[in-house]
């Protein structure tokens, strides 16, 4: 792809059964600043068997231009068939910057497409801004261990690409008089170049608590809780706030809470109204993942804990003793 | 070895112990990294490689996942490779698809396990929303998850063995086709700009109190206070 003539922000709108996922129209938000910043278009890419639902939603969060790929062979996400089709996009079009939600199929999308362009792709963007003097997209993100945070550029090659966590950013404000181009390709992958087939799909059993990206109230535990049986303290508390239990990797590695549960850069990211922290001490990657909470309360014996840096609220202390009074007086005042 | 590495290995000593056929390790980094791979044999690898040289290194995920592709078109041909998801602290999960596609393979990533049916594959893949069931065919490249499996223990006869194996290099000499504009840090289409701590100024408010009960009261006025709660 070329230096001069590419043009444009693209961000891939991914849906599920025809439906989009939030993390696309979180991107338009971010592809929005983007295209400002490079004096570019906005343009949504959707990839699907039914799309309506999918073009309407990238219309009203804001995209300039939608380019749509219809067909049977991409009623489930393949890598074969949605990389060949976006390539497609990629080769007549030739965009400038590329937005993919880090999903799990967008993960594998991501890196098929910049292997496939021989260009950078930078995960997990924490996030993103425009260097004008180069037109260089300044892709921010944790690097690896350590309390660090890491500015990458891809300087020499065009697309530069991106993957951001669901949750990482927030939705804009929806427009519905948006009016985008609609642009339809008819653009079909013969069925002999799809590899892989799904046979069957079974649905997730309905988690045993509230999904932690939809929850409005969010009490973590770390290292601190010494088992899972301890958790319960903080399921008191979040059942009173009508919120849901998270943890952070210690918890997860140490075998008390499922990865299901598990709020980081190696878990969900989140951005709740309230979120506590009971006895994580905040290393960066953890933080990294509820860092755009509302409110955030830590709670810690610590006073040294970095997590007392990035909260709203600060508590030294026994969470085992904080948290139940939490409870009680909370109880006490609701019933008040 | 990364957790999800030690999934991804377990698998691959399921399929052995189900079908036959020879495991192979291979790790890419310093000697460092030479522990590793003795280590996946002491768990049940049949052989262990070690790709290093100087030129590769500060390869991004592109320049890695090209380097370990052509590792692995020279050790082998694969009926199946396996990685793990990803690191374990802020890596990408990106490098083993991108194997796939310097590879041409079929991939399959967050595989919770996989089976052989004639020349069919059938793989049980975890999305977010749910499983599915995938139906391809050999080659194939996977990763594994922590729900993947439980990775077995390491036997004492193993880890005596593994102590004293061999450990064979591949450095850039053993790739003469290698295409030197891909690999390290020239070769590396992303670059690092800047390194920087998280600029946290505390602004928080401390909440203090002589006892838990009033701590509780007067962060809950406060919250209230801000129309949080």
């Amino acid at each position: 792809m070329s230096f001069e003539t590419c043009k444009d922000v693209w961000v891939f709108i991914e849906c599920f059964q025809g439906e989009p996922k939030s993390v696309g129209l979180e991107l338009l938000g971010q592809g929005r600043k983007l295209a400002d910043g490079l004096k570019q278009q906005l343009c949504a890419v959707v990839i699907g068997k039914d799309v309506d639902a999918a073009v309407k939603a990238a219309a009203e969060y804001g995209a300039e231009k939608v380019y749509v790929v219809k067909g049977d062979e991409y009623e489930n996400y393949s890598a074969d068939a949605y990389g060949h089709a976006f390539l497609k996009l990629c080769e007549k079009y030739d965009p400038n910057t590329i937005l993919v939600g880090a999903t799990v199929n967008g993960r594998d999308l991501g890196s098929k497409l910049a292997v496939s362009l021989h260009t950078g792709l930078t995960a997990d963007c924490t996030a993103l801004s425009v260097e004008e003097e180069s037109g260089n997209v300044v892709w921010e993100r944790p690097a690896f261990g350590g309390n660090l945070y890491a500015q990458i550029l891809c300087s020499e090659t065009r697309p530069q690409m991106g993957t951001c966590r669901p949750g990482a950013f927030k939705k804009g404000q929806p427009n519905p008089e948006n009016k985008p181009e609609v642009i339809e390709e008819n653009i079909h992958t013969p069925a002999e170049q799809i590899r892989t087939k799904v046979v069957e799909f079974i649905k997730a059993a309905e988690d045993q608590g509230m999904r932690l990206d939809e929850a409005d109230v969010i009490v973590s535990g770390g290292r601190a809780m010494k088992n899972a049986e301890n958790f319960a303290v903080l399921q008191e508390l979040a059942d009173v706030l009508g919120g849901t239990v998270g943890c952070s990797r210690a918890a997860v590695d140490a075998g008390w809470m499922p990865q299901s549960r598990q709020v980081g850069q190696t878990g969900s990211t989140v951005s709740p109204k309230i979120y506590f922290a009971c006895g994580i001490s905040g290393a960066v990657q953890h933080v990294a993942g509820m860092s755009e909470s509302g409110t955030i309360v830590a709670i810690n014996k610590d006073e040294t804990a970095p997590i007392f840096e990035v909260a709203d609220y600060c508590i030294v202390g026994d969470l085992f003793e904080v948290v139940p009074a939490l409870v009680k007086e909370l109880k006490a005042r609701q019933q008040a | 070895m990364n957790p999800f590495d030690k999934n991804a290995l377990e698998t691959a000593l399921q399929l052995k112990d189900a079908y036959g056929g020879k495991v192979v390790a291979i790790a890419m980094g310093p000697q460092q990294a030479k522990a590793v791979l003795r280590e996946a044999i002491s768990m049940g690898a049949d052989e262990g490689y070690l790709v290093t040289d100087r030129a590769f290194g500060g390869s991004d995920t592109y320049a890695t996942s090209y380097i370990l592709s052509q590792a692995i078109e020279k050790l082998g041909p694969f009926d199946v490779i396996m990685g793990g998801k990803q690191a374990i602290d802020g890596d990408t999960g990106q490098t083993a698809p991108s194997i796939a596609e310097h590879l041409g393979a079929t991939r399959l990533t967050y595989v919770l396990d996989l089976k052989a049916e004639g020349d069919k594959v059938i793989a049980r893949r975890q999305v977010e929303e749910g499983i599915e069931v995938i139906e391809t065919k050999f080659p194939v490249l996977c990763t594994a998850t922590k729900e993947s499996n439980k990775p077995r223990y390491a036997t004492v006869s193993r880890k005596l063995y593994s102590l004293r194996c061999d450990i064979p290099e591949l450095t850039i000499a053993d790739f003469p086709d290698i295409d030197t504009t891909k690999i390290g840090l020239k070769g590396s289409p992303t670059k690092v700009k800047a390194t920087f701590t998280p600029k946290r100024t505390a602004t928080g408010v401390n909440i203090e109190g002589n006892s838990p009960a009033e701590m509780a009261g007067s962060l809950i006025d406060k919250l209230a206070e801000a129309k949080v709660l």
